[in-house]
Order: structure tokens, then C-alpha cells, then sequence
């Protein structure tokens, strides 16, 4: 869920800027420059993966897919989302220039707290793997619905109730984010769990 | 297939420094989202027309884009009038259509579409690579640069890897409908698109080292502001000025 220009106000869109900014900091320390090619085509595999059209009953949706993009990138989720929003914004004119900071934080924080919440999860009970999938899944895509409902709300008290309308038509997308990303997990558990966080490494150790 | 916006084959914008192109489109992308006067915003549309002329946009490809953005600020025309509190205007059956609802939707419409233009006005004036060279030059920090430009880099050679994928599902009776079968499909190929671009991001990190990269990117692209730029600079900056000066200087 892309804001648009010309929707909020200034200072909601320089908070957007200044948090968008700390995250991304936050983000790019951990990453050394031997390592900004990996993030940079994985940030490409989910720039691509997020124009996927899935089917919902008379029409389709695009999936937001932050929860995935948390659980493999951790902080590195804020860069890696940054970028592709600019992309998009340059490619397709979602989004916009002054919504940047706004939109990388209301789709890459809830992306960086189901990372660490899948971890938590996982390092408790290895069972959890798929339940805490569904979560994050689910709950990324609810908090990035309330963080933009927070975001017009903030802008002006009487878009209360076209935020609630928001979230509330995210419902559908949120169960089907949260059954995409527990499907993926799966799959990534079963052929590169070395991208997943938390999980004990399955490789022979090295003599 | 993805594609770009299409580029002007030359423009007195194409021919401005891109350091120019940037810093006006933001600058100005904020003033006119920061203003609410609608004199000030018809100014700002006039004056979003005329630098979308002068850039030599594509007229379709300008109202192809602009439409689909519009669609979203319809919703919005919808959604808000009736569900703003104000002064009511009038009734369609149980619903009231309030003042400040279709108040609010002009000025989002005029906003939106005055910024979006500016910044089809920078996308078409140049390429990404060119961007990229010169948020670097304007002192953008060097690891977002190089992450923004490696990323439209494999942009592409990830979506044909997509594609290969998404039809090795058909050739094998994949059709998606409202089911879960759909979703777990959906899902696989989007595991395995991460797998191969992982596995790929070590090759290409590989080659790399093997071609000397120690970690430091080099941007070769140099700018050098001409007399034209510094001209075109100065006019661009007092005409978002006098749109500022406007916004809060009631002249009538």
C-alpha cells in the first residue's frame, strides 16, 4: 500500500523522512560493501516478486511481501525496501518522491519486527517454524495497514475513518500474505535454510 | 516485461545537469505538497505542464501514467466526501457529501498530479544510471548509491529468471485461480526466485573478486555545471520560491 503524493502533511512526510532515514542507517552499517551486490539482487527478487498478481476471487492483488523481506534481510529489510520503493516510484509512479521516507518505514519496520520475532519463536521450538511464518506474514501486512491509517490520521483527524477502511480492506490480503509466507518459508526450510534466521545450520561442520 | 519510462530523445531539460534535475524535482515536490492555497496549486499544475512540455514528454505514455495514479485519487473522491465531517452539501440517499471532503479531494488531485509530473519530467529526462551518478555527486552516502544502482541493475535479469519460472509452472497445467494450491504454487516460485537470486548474488560476488573489487565502487562520471545550468538553476529556484512566497503572502 503505496501513499501517494500530495495526500499528507508536512510533517508527517519529514517524521516519514527522519525514521526512514535512522532505519536505513541502522540497515546499511551492518552491511559492508562486500555484500551490497547480494543485498542488491535480493532486493531485486523482491522488487519482481512484488509485482506478482495473485488470484482473489473476481480479481487479483499484489502482494507486499514485507514479512519474507524481514525474516531474510533483518534491519537490512529498511535499505533493501527504501531502494525498491524508489524504483517503483521512478518505474511506475507508485508512490512518490516527498512519500518516500513514510512508505519505507510503514512497510520495513513491521518487516523488521517479524524478524525478530520469527527468531524469537524459532529459537525457541523448531515446530514453531510455520505458525510464526503465518504470523509475520499476516502481521506485516497489518502493521504497514495501521502504521499508513496512523500516517492520515496524523495528517488530518477526519480521515479516520478512510484509515479504518484501509485496514480493514487489507483483511484478505493479509491471510493470503501470511498463507504465501509460510508456504515460502517452508520451502526455503527445505532448500536453503541458510537464508532463514534461527534455524540450526544443517551443513557438516567444516574440518 | 518490465520497461521503463520511455526516454526523450532531447529536451532543453535533458540537456540540464541532472544534480539540477534532482534537487529541483524534490525541492519542488515538497513545496507543492506543503501547499494548500488553490491559487498556489493551479500555479504549481501550470507550471508542472510547462516543464513537461519543455522536457518533451510523450503525451500518451504521460496520460497512460497519469491515469493510473488518478484512479487511485478517484478512490479517494469517493471515499472522502462522504466520510469527511463538515458542512454538509448534499444528500445521495443515507450518505452526506461534506464540503471539506470535496475540498480536500481537489487539493489532493491538483497536488498529486502537479508532483507527478515533475517527476515523469525527471524520469524521462534521463537515465537511471545517470540518476544514480548523480545523487552520488550530490552527496548521497556511497553504500545507498551503489545498493540503488546494483538493484535496477539485476532488476531485469531477476524478472526474465521470473519469467522462466512462471513458465516452466504453465507448460506444466498451472492455472491460478482462489485456492490453496494457487497460493503454496505462488509461494514455491517465490522461494525459489530468492534460492537462484542468492546463488546468483554469490556468483556475480565471486566474479567480481576475481576482477579485483575490494569493496570500493568508483563513480567515473563527472558533472560540471555550464552557464546554462547555473541560468536554468536560478530560474527554476525563484520560480519554487515565488510559489512558497505565494503560499504564505495572501496577495489579494
Amino acid at each position: 500500500m503505496h501513499i501517494s503524493e500530495g495526500i499528507l502533511s508536512g510533517p508527517v512526510l519529514v517524521s516519514g523522512m527522519v525514521l526512514a532515514a535512522a532505519g536505513t542507517a541502522a540497515g546499511l552499517r551492518k552491511l559492508d560493501y562486500d555484500r551490497i551486490p547480494r543485498a542488491g539482487i535480493l532486493s531485486a527478487s523482491f522488487f519482481v516478486a512484488s509485482l506478482i498478481h495473485v488470484p482473489i476471487g473476481p480479481s487479483s492483488v499484489h502482494l507486499i511481501l514485507n514479512g519474507i523481506t524481514g525474516i531474510i534481510l533483518g534491519w537490512g529489510a529498511f535499505p533493501a525496501i527504501l531502494v525498491a520503493l524508489t524504483l517503483q516510484a521512478l518505474f511506475f509512479q507508485f508512490g512518490g518522491i516527498t512519500t518516500l521516507g513514510v512508505n519505507t518505514v510503514t512497510m520495513a519496520l513491521p518487516a523488521v519486527l517479524c524478524y525478530f520475532g520469527f527468531r524469537l519463536a524459532v529459537r525457541k521450538r523448531a515446530s514453531l517454524v510455520l505458525p510464526a511464518a503465518f504470523t509475520c506474514g499476516f502481521l506485516s501486512v497489518f502493521l504497514s495497514a495501521v502504521m499508513v491509517g496512523a500516517a492520515l490520521v496524523c495528517t488530518e483527524g477526519n480521515f479516520f475513518k478512510v484509515s479504518a477502511l484501509v485496514v480493514t480492506a487489507h483483511l484478505p490480503v493479509m491471510i493470503i500474505e501470511g498463507i504465501v509466507t509460510a508456504f515460502c518459508v517452508a520451502f526455503l526450510r527445505k532448500v536453503q535454510p541458510t537464508l532463514l534466521p534461527g534455524l540450526p545450520d544443517p551443513r557438516p561442520p567444516v574440518r | 516485461m518490465l520497461s521503463e519510462p520511455i526516454l526523450t530523445e532531447d529536451s532543453p531539460i535533458r540537456r540540464l545537469d541532472p544534480r539540477v534535475r534532482v534537487v529541483f524535482t524534490t525541492v519542488y515536490s515538497f513545496v507543492v505538497a506543503t501547499s494548500n492555497r488553490f491559487p498556489v496549486l493551479l500555479a504549481a499544475l501550470g507550471m508542472s505542464v510547462l516543464l513537461a512540455f519543455l522536457a518533451r514528454l510523450d503525451i500518451r505514455d504521460v496520460f497512460k501514467r497519469l491515469a493510473l495514479v488518478n484512479g487511485l485519487v478517484l478512490l479517494f473522491w469517493l471515499l472522502l466526501p462522504l466520510t469527511f465531517a463538515g458542512t454538509p452539501l448534499f444528500a445521495i440517499g443515507p450518505f452526506t457529501v461534506s464540503l471539506e471532503g470535496v475540498v480536500v479531494s481537489a487539493r489532493i488531485t491538483l497536488k498529486s498530479n502537479a508532483i507527478l509530473l515533475a517527476l515523469l519530467m525527471l524520469v524521462a529526462s534521463g537515465s537511471v544510471s545517470e540518476l544514480g551518478s548523480a545523487l552520488n555527486r550530490l552527496g548521497v552516502p556511497p553504500k545507498i548509491v551503489y545498493l540503488f544502482l546494483l538493484t535496477y541493475r539485476y532488476i531485469f535479469v531477476i524478472e526474465q529468471e521470473f519469467q522462466r519460472l512462471v513458465r516452466a509452472a504453465k507448460i506444466r497445467g498451472f492455472h491460478p485461480g482462489t485456492n490453496v494450491h494457487t497460493y503454496r504454487s505462488y509461494a514455491y516460485l517465490i522461494g525459489m526466485l530468492f534460492v537462484r537470486a542468492s546463488d546468483r548474488a554469490e556468483r556475480v560476488h565471486q566474479a567480481m573478486v576475481c576482477r579485483g573489487f575490494n569493496g570500493r565502487f568508483h563513480c567515473l562520471r563527472e558533472f560540471s555545471l555550464s552557464r546554462r545550468d547555473l541560468a536554468w538553476s536560478a530560474i527554476l529556484g525563484l520560480a519554487v520560491l515565488g510559489l512558497e512566497i505565494f503560499e504564505w503572502v495572501n496577495l489579494t
